[in-house]
């Protein structure tokens, strides 16, 4: 990636992605959450999912005994069956990853923070980055950054830039070994409005530095659509073809059902393709999706419908 | 208007006549084929009689031979791109200015139509008729898009609109209306945007020629009317297999002959506009518009 | 990771193959009196039932039925009563489609996403819009009081049988004619199965015959004397055929043939979106398509990335079982119409385009075609020039938008045409050029009742669809 860049060459890189055609872009999506995926698959795509869940809560109630039982949660979703696979990472405010981290140790399971004031993002540079460094130095291996849409909006793609990367930098953490936080950065798609726009927010952010690019803060509706993953999941089709480097793609945000999720992993499987399908390339950012995944889990291996009452609610 | 006396004087060039020296030797017009905008006669070099009313003679026409459609067919094709790509305003223009000269040489063609026999009033009144008829398909050129278009209500997020758009080339067979019946059948062919190859009427055919006068100075491009004088039966055959012609207008031709040129046109799926009319004065409808008109319908998405 | 989709076959619970089938002549089903023949599985190659063939005689009756209802019962009858059979039609497709749709892909071959998800749809929707229509026919543009034509004598292709018979019955009635129609040979059963609506809608007795049977069967009916109108959909031979044999005659004709259509990729085009319009205009239908955009003129300037996704696209697709639901392309509806794919496809090798189809394990009984596209293919080329019908894409290049209009006219047929680009004022400056009767823009294969279809040069005359599809079938 080039070290230097100038808001004019950043601009006209942008401009210059090919257009997306709304209709044609969700009409691909309809076409492919047409997918019939019975038995086998869908059992293989339900642990696959829960496997790609960020079990997440980002209430202002939050509470560190909240938080706790969301990690008991995330390390057996279902304590009915220990043959559940574990959840991707658990996904909180800055303040809340020390609890987690400790709740998850030797868990393999993934502490996500979201940082830079999140949701909106509308804070001083200085106390995005405090916020990125906190969660990082707490023990987050995985930052959700959001853009500053009003720059994205306003055309300004240099400062949204320059952000990611700084951002990127505060992920790196104090000893800057490499071992650092993963960077997500979360494009509120519902504010950018068009498929033009997350496309070139999508190159913007894998230019930048993105480990992850993803949809939504779940705080805006509409959150993550499947026409929006497409058109992301596109984009890091194209990057890894013209850089060779791959990034991971996080829908969030009104996932609820098995059927959508579902509906998500064909989505990657024929469009990035099959590289992706793993939680280190592809994340669902949800919290009640999982109870649905362990319901329908369920009726797959006993051939019965489940009920509410046999799940835990966390 | 000395075409027209040298055509209605049978005795024109005899010789006598008073105040003491020769009388003047009228000059005859030599009637040759239109083609491409220009009049050469016809590559064959043919020619044959035509008659007046009384069976006297009236002039040599030019008979036109299958070179002579092969060429005509080549000019109209040249000539359609630039011709149904003018807009359609323009082409109203153009055709209610070709009406503007008809009305000027009025005299002409009722001289022209009393040689083929009508008396006077009647002669006056197909010419009278003959005008107004261009005069009304003139206009409708900008109005065909409203009425044969329409925005189409498909269930989704598309636009769909249909327009008419012109065939393409037309062979037409024009009837033995010499003039009435002659524009009838050019005039709604030309305006929508087609160019046509038009076989005047084998017995009279000198109105055409004189069309073609009024053509050829008018401002309609050259090609866009290409018409051909001579034998029926010769050409038309020619025209209806010719694999670039686009359609037909097979108004001239009699029941017995309809059914070989059909077969021939739908050897390249001609657009065939059979024989019917007999009265060329009656109100004309659109028939004769709407079929040498294509639809082309375009999709669209709406979406951000 | 790897993520296999399991098997996910549609029931064929749903419908009920009767070992044979008459004729549908004056409300009831007949005996034919010409040999026989046998419908097949084009998947597996079974045959599914055996089906009458209508010799002349047989032809007779089911005209002199039309006549006989088109004299007393549906000429007088007034267009509301008229829409309302059309309504209870419509409304009875819609409530059998699933059973439709899968007789349709068991018969046809074709994908039941498409049977199911595009067909059924569409006929329903057909039948529904022209049944607006026959109480408002005067005010349709063709004068205060326009009369039918009489009785229509309607001959329908293999790709779409049932929807292809929606287009041809549905204005048809609107317009009061009655109609003897006949199916492909190939796929005659979901023309028997309405019928047996027609009877459910009580439609009267003889407004709908429905004769099967081959070529020889559709010539009696083209040049029988007793019907006043001709609708066709096939191929252009058979349509120029049909146009010999209406001559000299009073019959009304309306003709929709093959196509070669041009789908053209500008280099500023939506590429995503281009590439799925790219394929679904080749490989919806295993390409059995008219309208198919079965040439791509690519911008050279644009054409290798675009190559590249449409590759990547192409190897996505799932060839197989037409009743299982994740299936793409289906089986080729015949051994006659493979036989044809083949042949020019290996004509197209020896004419030295480059060949490619993705890895593609394809059944082994049962008629099949792996998705092919072949590059560096010259307007001179047979397969740049000749209707495969088949999944089949030939690939070319172009420089300007005026070569590219060039090259997407130059062919004798001119059916439909795509355009791919992101400026307006281009999009409108090549639909006004293209000479096609659909021009499909940052789209392709849409169809629509309301939508006029039809072509230009020899794909053919007359409209379907829409208002202008109207005047098919009125004395106009």
């Amino acid at each position: 990636m080039e070290t230097l860049v100038s808001a004019a060459e950043l601009r006209a890189f942008l401009h210059g992605l090919p257009g997306v055609d709304q209709v044609g872009a969700e009409e691909r999506a309809a076409r492919l959450a047409t997918r019939s995926i019975k038995t086998s698959a869908k059992a293989q795509a339900i642990d696959m999912a829960i496997t790609m869940v960020d079990l997440t809560t980002l209430e202002g109630a939050d509470t560190p005994g909240k938080v706790r039982a969301l990690c008991a949660k995330g390390r057996q979703p279902d304590p009915g069956d220990p043959g559940v696979p574990r959840v991707a990472a658990i996904c909180v405010y800055p303040d809340m990853v020390a609890t987690a981290v400790e709740a998850l140790r030797g868990s393999g399971i993934g502490v996500a923070s979201v940082a830079t004031a999140f949701p909106s993002g509308r804070a001083p540079m200085e106390a995005k980055l405090a916020d990125t460094r906190a969660a990082v130095e707490a023990g987050a291996t995985e930052i959700d950054m959001v853009i500053d849409r009003g720059a994205f909006l306003a055309g300004d793609y240099l400062k949204v830039h320059e952000e990611i990367v700084a951002t990127k930098e505060a992920c790196a953490g104090p000893a800057n070994d490499g071992h650092g936080a993963h960077l997500k950065v979360i494009f509120e798609t519902g504010e950018l409005v068009t498929y033009d726009n997350v496309r070139r927010a999508s190159w913007l952010a894998m230019r930048a530095g993105a480990d992850f690019i993803k949809t939504s803060t779940g705080k805006v509706s509409p959150a993550a659509t499947l026409p929006v993953t497409l058109v992301m999941l596109e984009a890091v089709r194209d990057f890894r073809a013209e850089t060779g480097r791959m990034v991971g793609v996080k829908p969030a945000g009104g996932i609820r059902t098995t059927k959508d999720a579902i509906k998500y992993l064909v989505l990657v499987n024929e469009t990035a393709g099959p590289d992706w399908l793993t939680p280190d390339w592809f994340r669902l950012g949800a919290s009640s999706l999982l109870n649905d995944l362990l319901m329908q889990r369920r009726k797959l291996a006993t051939g019965v419908y489940s009920g509410p009452d046999y799940f835990t609610l966390d | 208007m000395s075409d027209g006396k040298a055509v209605s004087d049978g005795k024109a060039g005899s010789e006598g006549g008073a105040s003491g020296g020769m009388a003047r030797l009228s000059v005859r017009k030599t009637y040759k084929l239109f083609i491409g905008g220009a009049f050469p006669r016809s590559e064959s070099g043919r020619s044959y009689v035509v008659n007046d009313g009384k069976g006297g003679f009236l002039a040599n026409a030019s008979q036109a031979s299958r070179k002579d459609v092969r060429d005509a067919v080549t000019a109209a094709r040249k000539a359609f791109g630039g011709w149904s790509g003018r807009t359609p305003y323009n082409r109203g223009q153009i055709l209610y200015r070709v009406a503007e000269m008809l009305e000027g040489r009025r005299a002409q063609f009722v001289e022209e139509l009393r040689a083929t026999g009508l008396g006077k009033g009647a002669a006056g009144a197909e010419v009278d008729a003959a005008i107004d008829r261009w005069v009304w398909y003139a206009g409708w050129a900008d109005k065909l898009g409203a009425v044969g278009g329409a925005a189409n209500p498909v269930a989704g997020p598309f636009f769909n609109f249909s327009t008419p758009e012109p065939t393409g080339v037309v062979g037409i067979v024009a009837p033995d209306s010499a003039l009435l019946g002659l524009v009838s059948v050019v005039a709604p062919a030309i305006v929508s945007g087609n160019t046509v190859v038009v076989v005047a009427s084998e017995p009279a055919p000198l109105t055409s020629i004189t069309l073609a006068e009024v053509l050829a100075t008018s401002d309609l491009p050259g090609g866009v009317v290409n018409v051909l004088t001579g034998r029926r039966d010769e050409l038309a055959p020619w025209l209806a297999a010719h694999m670039d012609v686009n359609a037909i207008d097979l108004a001239g031709v009699a029941k017995d002959q309809v059914r070989a040129l059909e077969e021939a046109a739908a050897d390249n799926l001609k657009r065939v506009l059979r024989p019917g009319v007999t009265d060329w004065s009656a109100e004309p409808g659109t028939e004769r518009l709407t079929a040498f008109l294509e639809t082309k319908t375009v999709w669209h998405p709406v979406g951000l | 990771m790897e993520f296999e989709y399991a098997p996910a076959p549609e029931s064929r619970a749903v419908v009920d193959i009767r070992p044979s089938y008459g004729l549908f002549v004056d409300g009831e089903f007949t005996d034919g009196h010409g040999e026989p023949f046998k419908s097949v599985d084009p998947s597996t190659e079974e045959p599914l039932a055996e089906i009458a063939t209508a010799d002349a005689a047989d032809v007779d009756r089911a005209v002199a039925a039309a006549r006989a209802a088109y004299d007393k019962v549906w000429g007088p009858m007034p267009g509301r009563e008229r829409a309302k059979y059309l309504y209870r039609i419509a409304r009875i497709i819609q409530e059998r489609s699933r059973e439709l749709a899968v007789l349709e892909s068991i018969d046809n071959g074709k994908p039941i996403r498409e049977s199911r998800d595009v067909d059924l749809p569409l006929v329903a929707a057909h039948f529904f819009y022209y049944a607006g229509w026959a109480d408002k026919l005067a005010h349709a543009g063709f004068g205060a009081g326009p009369r039918p034509l009489g009785v229509a004598g309607q001959i329908i292709p293999w790709n779409f049988p049932l929807l292809m018979l929606a287009w041809k019955i549905a204005p048809a009635l609107a317009c009061g004619n009655t109609v003897v129609l006949k199916p492909a040979e190939t796929t005659p059963l979901t023309a028997l199965a309405f019928a047996a609506i027609c009877r459910q809608a009580e439609l009267p007795p003889g407004v709908v015959n429905i004769v099967t049977g081959a070529g020889e069967t559709g010539r009696l009916l083209v040049e029988h004397d007793g019907i006043d109108k001709i609708a066709f959909t096939g191929s252009t031979d058979v349509g120029k055929r049909i146009a010999r044999a209406a001559a000299g005659t009073d019959k009304k004709v309306t003709l929709e043939l093959g196509g070669k259509a041009a789908n053209v990729i500008f280099d500023d085009a939506p590429l995503d979106q281009a590439v799925e319009g790219i394929v679904n205009g080749i490989f919806f239908n295993q390409g059995h398509v008219c309208c198919a955009g079965s040439r791509l003129l690519v911008q050279e300037s644009v054409a290798d990335e675009l190559l590249d996704r449409l590759k990547r696209r192409m190897a996505t697709l799932r060839v197989g079982d037409p009743l299982d639901k994740n299936t793409d392309i289906g089986a080729i509806n015949s051994a006659a119409q493979l036989e044809k794919i083949r042949m020019l496809s290996e004509v197209g090798e020896q004419e030295g385009a480059g060949r490619w189809s993705p890895p593609c394990e394809l059944p082994q009984r049962g008629f099949w075609f792996a998705p092919t596209l072949f590059t560096d293919v010259a307007q001179s080329h047979r397969i740049a020039r000749e209707e495969i019908f088949g999944p089949v894409l030939s690939v070319l290049t172009f420089r300007t938008p005026a070569e590219a209009v060039e090259k997407a006219n130059n062919t004798p047929y001119g059916l439909s045409a795509g355009v791919w680009t992101d400026k307006g004022s281009r999009i409108l400056w090549m639909a006004e050029r293209l000479r096609a009767g659909v021009v499909w823009a940052n789209t392709f294969n849409k169809f629509d009742p309301a939508s006029p279809f039809g072509g230009y040069k020899e794909s053919g005359y007359g409209r379907e669809g829409g208002r202008h599809g109207l005047e098919a079938y009125l004395d106009v």
